[in-house]
């Protein structure tokens, strides 16, 4: 097949950036997405222009690093897929595919298509977790573990930290990345001394980066590679409300 | 230089009692003095998370570094089936004994005794952490955890979530790590990449990082270095880990005196997806797990073109199964992976490249699963739909992530075709020469999880790497750090603008002009691409002489070629991937020549470094313990120069046989 | 800052008082409809010019409409307000979107805003009319026995102190009142095809808005569960987002065409 890309260049975070548009030929139904762009950039190199830059680890779905809005959407059109796992069986020959980078004044533009996700660690770095030093475990079982309550902790910690439900919502909003770690540790038992201050902390924090608020659209869960539940965000909104009236601080 | 004497350290004593007694005697630092001392801990997956937040809660003042653009997306977030631990809560015999011995054996007689003892003793330990860090593991309706059984052993010890398990680990250990970055007892550096080891004295006092987003090249001191950087499969450029996985850090304090262990044991993988074409940038491993539930087999007659659902039952040969009947799918990697390639070699291969077996989920699916949840729900003489369907609901909870992967890959749905697997590259059991302290030859620097050699011998049982990362970092590095520390009280942090930094920083800059300078014709990429097929073919699942010094031959032309032809293109005071990875594939190209010299040196078959010389009449690997057993440790001396080392290895626990999964 | 200000001015604090203050216009929406409903009886307006009456002279009701007001305006700034700064977090858009979400969903604002712009139109044209216009008054006498009323316009220029001037004959078994003919200002209105189509089309924001504002609230809340959420959701679309907007585009649609 061959693809026609329009690709956003921008060379680092001072400069402002456009479309640009290039073509592949010879793509191969089952290619994945991120091997069509190796395909690209090698040809780039080869012409002696620079690579497009994109950010891609792990390749197989599971490290949160790959982050390409493809067509108007992270991740592109597949349901619970992420870039690197999005094959070219699912476009047609001649295709034009627009890709830019996730969009948010919390996730400024690095290159081209890599952007700054460390607000995400600062979230965490403010309240996921459960307060625990190495050696102070007790046995395992000796804290059961209900397997609803395990699975849907589980659910909730499948998230992989990508940031498509920032750039699928329309307000920029973490609401469904902050709301999976406050769900999955406010569903077990670990997580129950900290509880409030979690939900507080990392909500605070949230704020301070600069993501926008949630309006309930859903598009995050619509688009999350991972499919983590609008219900999380509910639960988030329960378990921050509650901790702001029955928390001791005043 | 002086010659270099390996000396493992390893306590005295019965082996029972080794670790707990070198834990009451080893020397302590005191709380004030751990203020004062700096740790760098290069890599944050699970050996370096775990690590540097353990420390970091100690007291030590402790910097980390990743290459990634997040701590948690270390490639120990691929790990898929799940963890050992010789918890026995399966009452089916397990003990730490066992653990230790499946892992000796498992690793072909090749690890060491006293290290391989304490991984089995902390094994449990690392279960009540993650599980106190509010990982999901799988847990039964009554709320205990769930075990599964992995390849190598007779008992189910393997702990998991889902398909998921390394994720879940690490993101444990990675909010234990955020959680020391947000009280500031950590200083995290993201999109940095460690360049060079910086020795002063002898000893590892620092390092130099390149910043990935401005270029600049940064000077980091400590009193200690850990390198915590993962495996280098990517050598085969094809290969189940990460695009960025690569052995630079390792590389550079191998160069600066590290002796760098066994390279040649290599394990490739038995259920991976097939390679599709040429256009392929990495390969997807389905995890060993599934050899549990699935059975592996090819058609009986060669070159069957038919579909696999149209074959019948007694045409099928479950080649495993007939040759290891009391292991039958669940035989160690290396051996089901050889068992593939020997099948497929022979003519037997199925799928469009005749490059891959069946990995059959039917017959559980209906038998095992089916017929279990009908017997539960009370239907009697259900029908072969109600059983699949049946089936496929359990197997859907055990496994659905695995199965949505193979079907986003391949196209195909494994619940009703077979999945075709082929071996591929996954782990490399050799790496960084470490003590029992976990301590390099440089003093000072050390080396933790998949990037040292130490536990798994010439081949890791399944479940066992997130074990070893874990533990290095949780419950190992934690003491024996001590035993170096202790006597580093009285240094002062040293300022880094000392001429050992400056020379070392200088040194960088000047290998990454060089490389941007060559302005050559071909990319990073595709020399790595063609390191990785001379790998493969020559020094990959089976090796010969003629092969490896073939190669050996070949790498350094190629090498030569790199460093005239290559064509890094951008800047080199910016962000650019391209020069990223022109200097780890100029790392590759050095190792993968040391990984044939090895590879060469090595005239025995043991776990995944299988010699088409020394093999039994069955084809089994034979291994020779009169010659080979010991660790083979290489200390360079100028390029393509390498003086061996050998590190004895004594059984005194363990009695040595051939490997028997029969 | 205090607790209630940091929660508050947090981004859930901040939906927060839109899911409160959008719970709350939603039991007037279902008040004001059921009020309204008197429209449609066939007295020539007797009862509804009398429930009129009612709501603006009951102590109660008039503190409750005040507040109504109040929170009317607060609920659609305050929605203008985060929406500006929803904005702030995406400064540069996307080239091209495809959306997952519902179009309702997304366009709160929007629909908010064409509401508010409602509001006023309608608050003129009868609010402000019925308190500060010379508005033509009605004479209902009831004969009580019966129930049948006999209505009679008053002269124009006729004008009373009292909002609704009471008397009984009881001779004659009757009731009067005389007040103001909310009902034949309604009726009339209504024969404009324009304001009626403004007036329905309005109705179908309603419904958009709250096809998501009523679970959206909820959901805020952080009411979510398998069991009742369902439930939620149903009443969300069905009562808030057709029966209650159906019900108010009827009274328009009802005056153009069978009065």
């Amino acid at each position: 097949m061959t693809i026609n890309l329009k690709v956003w260049k921008q060379k680092n975070a001072k400069t402002s950036g456009n479309l640009e548009t290039y073509k592949v030929d010879h793509v191969s139904p089952d290619m994945s997405f991120l091997e069509m762009f190796d395909v690209l950039n090698e040809k780039l190199v080869q012409d002696n222009k620079e690579p497009i830059a994109f950010d891609h680890d792990c390749r197989e779905g599971i490290c949160g690093m790959c982050s390409m809005y493809i067509n108007g959407q992270p991740h592109g059109p597949l349901e619970g897929v992420t870039t690197c796992q999005l094959h070219m069986r699912s476009f047609s020959d001649g295709d034009t595919i627009v890709v830019e980078p996730w969009r948010s004044a919390a996730f400024p533009v690095i290159k081209d298509l890599v952007v700054d996700r460390t607000a995400f660690d600062r979230i965490i770095a403010s309240g996921g977790f459960v307060s625990v030093n190495t050696g102070n475990a007790q046995d395992a079982n000796n804290l059961p573990i209900g397997k609803d309550k395990a699975d849907m902790a589980f659910a909730a910690a499948a998230c992989i930290g990508c940031g498509a439900c920032v750039a699928a919502c329309k307000n920029a909003s973490a609401m469904l990345f902050v709301s999976a770690k406050v769900s999955q540790l406010a569903l077990l038992p670990q997580g129950q001394p900290e509880r409030e201050s979690r939900a507080l902390n990392m909500v605070a924090q949230m704020d301070a980066e600069g993501f926008g608020a949630c309006t309930n659209t859903g598009a995050c869960a619509a688009e999350c590679p991972k499919e983590i539940s609008l219900d999380n965000i509910a639960r988030l909104n329960r378990e921050f409300l509650g901790a702001s009236i029955s928390n001791q601080e005043v | 230089m002086a010659t270099i004497k390996l000396d493992a350290k390893v306590p005295e004593g019965p082996i029972g009692e080794k670790w707990t007694k070198y834990k009451s005697s080893v020397p302590l630092v005191n709380p004030a003095n751990k203020r004062s001392l700096e740790i760098i801990v290069v890599g944050t997956g699970l050996a370096g998370a775990s690590a540097a937040a353990s420390l970091a809660e100690m007291g030590y003042k402790v910097k980390t570094f990743c290459f990634q653009d997040s701590p948690r997306r270390a490639h120990s977030i691929a790990a898929q089936g799940g963890i050992n631990a010789a918890k026995n809560y399966q009452n089916d015999g397990d003990s730490t004994y066992r653990l230790f011995y499946d892992t000796i054996k498992g690793g072909d007689y090749r690890a060491r005794e006293g290290n391989v003892h304490r991984l089995a003793e902390v094994s449990a330990n690392i279960i009540d952490q993650c599980v106190a860090q509010g990982v999901p593991f799988a847990r039964d309706y009554g709320g205990m955890l769930r075990n599964r059984s992995f390849g190598g052993t007779q008992v189910q010890r393997t702990f998991y979530a889902a398909g998921q398990t390394g994720q879940q680990l690490l993101l444990g250990a990675y909010s234990a790590l955020e959680r020391q970055i947000g009280k500031g007892s950590v200083i995290n550096y993201s999109r940095h990449e460690m360049l060079e080891v910086v020795k002063i004295d002898g000893k590892a006092r620092g390092i130099i990082a390149r910043n990935l987003i401005t270029g600049e090249l940064e000077r980091h001191f400590g009193h200690a270095v850990l390198l915590c950087t993962g495996g280098y499969g990517n050598v085969f450029y094809l290969s189940t880990n990460a695009m960025g996985s690569n052995v630079t850090a390792g590389w550079k304090a191998h160069k600066q005196g590290a002796l760098f262990a066994n390279p040649c044991f290599t394990q490739i993988h038995p259920t991976c997806i097939p390679v599709s074409g040429d256009h392929q940038s990495k390969l997807t491993l389905m995890s060993e797990s599934l050899r549990n539930d699935g059975r592996i087999w090819v058609p009986k007659q060669k070159d069957d073109k038919r579909a696999a659902n149209d074959i019948p039952e007694e045409e099928r040969d479950y080649y495993l199964e007939r040759r290891y009947p009391a292991f039958g799918n669940l035989v160690p990697r290396d051996i089901a992976s050889r068992a593939a390639k020997e099948r497929c070699d022979a003519g037997y291969g199925v799928g469009v490249t005749k490059m891959a077996v069946y990995l059959d989920f039917k017959s559980n699916l209906i038998n095992k699963y089916g017929r279990a949840q009908a017997t539960k729900l009370g239907i009697e003489n259900p029908d072969l739909d109600t059983l699949i369907r049946l089936g496929k609901e359990v197997v859907k909870e055990e496994y659905g992530n695995l199965f949505d992967m193979y079907k986003q890959i391949t196209g195909e749905d494994p619940y009703e075709v077979p999945m075709m697997i082929y071996p591929a590259v996954h782990y490399t059991m050799g790496g960084v020469w470490v003590d029992y302290n976990l301590m390099t030859t440089v003093p000072g620097l050390y080396c933790l999880g998949e990037a040292n050699f130490s536990d798994h011998g010439a081949n890791r049982l399944g479940a066992s790497a997130l074990m070893q990362g874990l533990s290095d970092g949780y419950f190992v590095i934690p003491y024996t750090i001590g035993a170096y520390l202790s006597a580093e009280i009285k240094t002062k942090a040293i300022p880094t603008d000392h001429e050992a930094f400056v020379e070392a920083e200088k040194a960088t800059r000047e290998r990454i002009e060089k490389l941007i300078n060559i302005k050559g014709k071909q990319s990073p990429e595709s020399f790595h691409k063609r390191l990785g097929k001379i790998m493969w073919e020559k020094c990959g699942m089976a090796r010969n002489e003629k092969g490896l010094t073939e190669a050996i031959a070949e790498i350094q032309a190629l090498k030569k070629e790199f460093w005239s032809d290559l064509r890094v293109l951008g800047d080199i005071d910016g962000f650019n991937p391209e020069l990223d990875k022109a200097g780890r594939v100029a790392d590759f190209i050095e190792l993968g020549e040391l990984m044939c010299i090895d590879a060469l040196n090595r005239n025995e078959s043991c776990g995944g470094h299988f010699r088409e010389e020394y093999q039994e009449d069955g084809g089994e690997a034979m291994r020779d313990d009169e010659n080979y057993m010991y660790v083979a440790a290489w200390e360079h001396k100028g390029e393509s120069q390498w003086e061996l080392h050998k590190e004895e290895l004594k059984y005194e626990n363990i009695k040595i046989a051939q490997r028997n999964y029969k | 800052m205090s607790w209630l200000t940091k929660t508050l001015t947090s981004s859930i604090g901040k939906k927060l008082l839109m899911a409160l203050t959008g719970l709350f216009l939603c039991t007037f929406l279902v008040v004001h409809l059921i009020g309204n409903l008197q429209l449609f009886k066939n007295d020539g307006g007797y009862a509804f010019n009398n429930y009129a009456v009612f709501m603006t002279t009951f102590p109660v009701i008039k503190i409750v409409s005040y507040v109504n007001y109040a929170l009317i305006l607060f609920h659609a700034f305050w929605g203008l307000y985060i929406t500006y700064k929803n904005r702030q977090a995406r400064p540069i858009g996307y080239a091209v979107v495809k959306n997952s979400s519902s179009v309702f969903s997304r366009n709160m604002a929007i629909l908010g805003t064409i509401l508010l712009v409602y509001l006023v139109v309608h608050m003129s044209d009868f609010w402000y009319r019925y308190h500060n216009e010379a508005l033509p008054y009605v004479q209902y006498t009831e004969q009580i026995s019966t129930g049948n009323v006999e209505t009679t316009l008053m002269e124009t220029g006729y004008t009373q102190e009292a909002k609704k001037v009471e008397s009984f004959n009881e001779e004659a078994g009757t009731k009067t009142i005389i007040v103001k003919d909310l009902y034949s200002v309604v009726s009339f209105s209504f024969q404009n095809i324009l304001l009626v189509l403004f007036y329905v089309l309005s109705m179908f924001a309603v419904a958009f808005h709250l096809f998501h504002g009523f679970q959206s609230a909820f959901q805020t809340l952080g009411w979510s569960h398998p069991k009742y959420t369902p439930l939620i959701k149903g009443i969300g679309i069905w009562i808030f987002a057709v029966l209650i907007p159906v019900g108010y585009a009827a009274m328009p649609l009802y005056f153009y065409f069978l009065k």
